[in-house]
């Protein structure tokens, strides 16, 4: 990937943080503690401000950095958890993956988010969204459809009970509403995946 | 100093003083002790950077334990244990107990110059198993 592409991602991922943390943290301040909008586009912007530096990496290189950046900047157990997404994502990429290689490396990433968090999908997560895009991209699916079944996994948060994170303090109370964690990791598909097509 | 350190991690910084000087009460100057609180923005929360320089200042030869409140608190420390990296990583050791009983105990096991296993099971005691 081009040094311009991958400053590309990183606007688009910003932007669309940038654009929702509003929302995210009304979303997170239903059933957590409030501030998941406000640390990621905190981690976000870290990550923007650094474009050049980032961008002028390998693949993996960059990947490693943007999420050193988010777990240093995030400020909350988003930064571990987004920021071990990214880092495994960097250590198991290729420098030109493909998309089997991108699937195995996602695969991976699951697997160290799950034990970064000690949780699993079906406990209302950013996991419940990561599973399925998982699945998507080994099945062969298009984009667009990776990005629907990333909404769709979103929204799937809403009826189930939070057995992680501060939300699982609420029990039942954290049953209809959204997981932020799970509507940032929504985002943050689409806006990568429009990004790659549009490249 | 050779006794093991004590590191608390809360999210609020005036939990994480104030558990500081419990222990600070009990123990004296005889363990080395840091704590860290706050998203270093001025809000609630836990830092990986703050929770990686309070280990720096509470480190010991003997080890580290880190005492934590709620679930990020731990994920953060985790996750800072991991960033300092071996050799001194498999010496830290992130424990499963009430914040501040967990550190008051724990210190006073230090402060005897027990190893940071003695340390960490005296602090894990106080969980329900």
């Amino acid at each position: 990937m081009a040094a311009s592409d991958f400053s590309h991602l990183i606007a688009a991922a910003a932007d669309t943080i940038a654009l929702h943390a509003e929302e995210l943290t009304a979303l997170d301040q239903a059933i957590g503690d409030g501030d998941h909008g406000l640390n990621m586009k905190r981690g976000f912007e870290a990550v923007r401000a650094e474009t050049d530096a980032i961008a002028a990496k390998p693949l993996p290189d960059a990947l490693k950095a943007l999420g050193t950046k988010l777990v240093m900047t995030v400020g909350g157990a988003s930064g571990p958890l987004f920021g071990t997404l990214f880092m495994t994502l960097g250590k198991e990429l290729p420098p030109v993956p493909d998309r089997a290689a991108l699937a195995s490396a996602l695969g991976k990433a699951i697997e160290a988010v799950s034990a970064r968090g000690k949780s699993q999908p079906g406990q209302k997560t950013m996991l419940d969204v990561l599973q399925p895009v998982y699945e998507a991209l080994a099945q062969g699916k298009t984009a667009s459809e990776i990005v629907d079944a990333a909404d769709h996994a979103a929204e799937a948060t809403v009826p189930m009970k939070a057995l992680r994170g501060r939300a699982s303090f609420l029990g039942q109370r954290s049953i209809g509403h959204m997981d932020a964690g799970a509507r940032s990791t929504a985002l943050l598909v689409r806006a990568v995946a429009e990004a790659i097509e549009g490249s | 100093m050779s006794n093991v350190g004590i590191v608390i991690v809360s999210h609020s910084p005036l939990v994480a003083e104030g558990t500081a000087d419990m222990v600070r009460q009990m123990v004296g100057n005889e363990v080395p002790l840091a704590w860290c609180g706050g998203n270093g923005h001025g809000g609630l929360g836990t830092s990986v950077e703050a929770i990686m320089a309070a280990i720096d200042r509470a480190w010991s030869e003997a080890g580290v334990a880190i005492l934590v409140d709620l679930g990020g608190a731990e994920t953060n420390s985790e996750m800072a244990v991991e960033m300092i990296g071996e050799p001194r990583a498999h010496r830290i050791v992130v424990c499963n107990a009430p914040i501040v009983e967990g550190a008051v105990m724990a210190a006073t096991e230090s402060s005897g110059g027990a190893s940071l296993k003695e340390v960490v099971a005296t602090a894990h005691e106080l969980s329900p198993s």
